[in-house]
């Protein structure tokens, strides 16, 4: 009876969690399709004239053109960077091994705020100009460690014997490196670079303090909601974003348990 | 038997030795794992690397492999140094304890693997690989993958992918310890057939006695870094050269006997009840009491005390069966016999 009781309790506290999460993505998505500019409850009709106005705005097409941009050049930095760092903790050891570890993962735990005024200031100080490479560099700062931690975990969880069998089957590094440890670690890549790209898509901190002129899709949501005129489409704007990185992020989720079935070992 | 037997010279001409290991050391930090080891292995024998767990056992065999470069001294292949060769490099395969398959390739092509890396032509290795498929009986599993295999079969897999290389020397490090009793047991004749059948020489390692006694030609038995004592299995079973020997081969009853340390193997003991006289009269004969009886199946333990208080452990062949199951009973008085050849005088190994 008890154990019933428990059951309810917690199927109860669960749904209210993902309200609590849920509902606030709920609203926008449903004041977008809101006929009237004054938000308010319950919507006053059907519409799409704010997805037509928002398509038809220039300034969200450079600013998606711009996040897009960074996002890639971030993602593909960062796949390269993390996986190297997680390439050399994994396989050597060395002094200051667990130091470089620990540098690595740092920027994930730093507020937003914290790195962005570091990296402005750093800016400043060597005279760089603000661009998009200044964004780069600030997105590439925690996307690394995204990249970083997932192929780390995949590394430890494949048996070394695995490239010892390469090599003793006459293979050499390198023939063992493209047969056999890129194609085990290839699901962690991709889930790190999905994650990294939607880290980089949606940041607004970080980049605030390294934009120059540049505004990217976070920037002009951010900007069109303290000027408060454009809010059904900032509506209209955040819903797709929301719906695309829903889409990335399931992506990502089946990426990773594909991987682990794929590798369990039947008794 | 006697003592003449305990060295047996089996000294063989210099070109049948395959795999000679001279001085070869081993130390990580402070650590020696493998003391200066002087080995022979010959061409085409069964070798065993018998021995605990932090014996030395695996990283002797590592060193064979590749795997780990020696401290100090040399490996020869074929009367080539071949001490400083990358693995890949060396005409040698290994059968890992956790077999090794790569999880995203199927069998077939975990089995061309080696055989593409050496750049043959596709139809020699299609070919190589049929054969080798055959010769473990899973030529119908070609297309699966690693994953979907049971232990026995991935085992095998294991196997297949080492030998289709033809490799000169093929290592083993436990490879059936993971499979349960039944299984090993098949494996290990299993793998004997096939050793005999590609005439290769393999260089087995493992911690199972009963393993090495089965399928080797000869066994090095490793203790803490060092080879104990080398030999075939009857001469190690019957003329351990330490005590060390004579406990991790089978069971021993280790006692002062007339002021000597000597071995007596449990099953060469006699139990005598009443008036039952004793095999022939050189035997030796003692009174004992019967502490403790084990039924086992095809044999009966006993473990007896003698009247000087030694005990000793008893092995019977169960014989009698149930009409005399009770004949003896703990507590029983009996009388212990051993023929005098089985009492073996264990060399002074206080080193």
């Amino acid at each position: 009876m008890g154990s019933k009781i428990t059951h309810w309790a917690l199927r109860l506290w669960t749904l209210g969690v993902m309200f609590f999460l849920l509902a606030p993505l709920v609203v926008i998505i449903v004041y977008a399709f809101n006929e009237s500019n004054i938000q308010s409850f319950p919507i006053h009709g059907f519409s799409l004239k704010w997805v037509v106005a928002a398509w038809h705005n220039e300034e969200i097409f450079a600013a998606l053109g711009l996040s897009l941009k960074i996002a890639l050049l971030a993602t593909v930095i960062s796949v390269l960077l993390g996986t190297t760092a997680a390439f050399v903790v994994d396989r050597y050891r060395f002094f200051g091994r667990e130091t470089v570890s620990f540098i690595v993962v740092l920027p994930i735990a730093l507020p937003g705020v914290i790195t962005g005024i570091a990296l402005g200031s750093y800016f400043e100080f060597f005279d760089i100009s603000l661009s998009y490479w200044t964004i780069v560099i600030g997105h590439v700062t925690f996307c690394i460690v995204i990249v970083y931690n997932n192929v780390i975990a995949r590394m430890r969880r494949l048996p070394g014997s695995l490239r010892e069998a390469s090599m003793d089957l006459g293979a050499g590094p390198f023939r063992t490196f493209y047969r056999i440890t890129l194609p085990l670690m290839s699901t962690a890549l991709l889930s790190g670079a999905l994650l990294a790209f939607a880290l980089s898509f949606n940041e607004v901190i970080v980049t605030n303090f390294t934009a120059g002129a540049q505004n990217t899709l976070p920037l002009w949501i951010f900007g069109a909601l303290r000027l408060g005129q454009n809010l059904p489409v900032v509506n209209v704007v955040v819903s797709a974003v929301v719906i695309v990185m829903l889409a990335l992020l399931l992506l990502c989720y089946w990426l990773m348990t594909q991987a682990g079935t794929k590798q369990k070992e039947h008794p | 038997m006697n003592a003449t037997n305990a060295v047996s010279d089996n000294s063989s001409p210099e070109d049948s030795v395959i795999v000679r290991l001279q001085a070869v050391r081993k130390l990580y930090g402070d650590m020696v794992a493998v003391e200066s080891l002087d080995l022979d292995i010959r061409r085409g024998e069964f070798f065993t690397l018998l021995g605990p767990s932090g014996s030395g056992k695996t990283t002797t065999l590592r060193m064979i492999a590749g795997f780990e470069r020696p401290s100090g001294g040399h490996v020869e292949l074929d009367g080539v140094d071949i001490t400083d060769v990358p693995p890949f490099n060396r005409d040698i395969n290994t059968v890992f304890q956790d077999y090794a398959l790569f999880p995203h390739m199927s069998v077939a092509k975990n089995l061309a693997y080696g055989l593409e890396a050496k750049r043959l032509p596709r139809k020699d290795i299609n070919q190589r690989v049929d054969d080798a498929l055959r010769m473990v009986h899973l030529e119908d599993h070609a297309g699966h993958l690693p994953g979907q295999l049971s232990g026995g079969q991935q085992q095998r897999i294991a196997l297949a992918r080492a030998v289709v290389n033809q490799p000169r020397v093929l290592l083993l490090d436990e490879p059936l310890g993971a499979l349960d009793l039944k299984l090993r047991q098949h494996m290990q004749v299993e793998l004997k057939r096939i050793q005999q059948e590609i005439d290769t020489t393999f260089i087995y390692v493992t911690h199972d006695q009963e393993e090495a006694l089965v399928m080797s030609d000869r066994i090095a038995v490793f203790n803490k870094g060092r080879i104990e004592q080398m030999g075939e299995a009857v001469e190690l079973y019957e003329r351990p050269a330490s005590e060390f020997v004579a406990n991790f081969l089978g069971t021993s009853n280790l006692i002062d006997l007339d002021g000597k340390r000597v071995m007596i193997r449990p099953e060469k003991i006699r139990l005598l009840v009443g008036t039952e006289a004793r095999p022939a009269d050189s035997w030796h004969e003692q009174a004992a009491t019967v502490q403790q009886k084990v039924f086992l199946g095809p044999s009966i333990r006993y473990l007896v005390r003698l009247e000087c208080g030694t005990e000793l452990l008893a092995l019977e062949q169960n014989v009698t069966g149930f009409s005399n199951a009770s004949a003896i009973m703990r507590g029983s008085r009996v009388r212990v016999a051993w023929s005098r050849d089985s009492v073996y005088e264990i060399p002074d190994t206080n080193r």
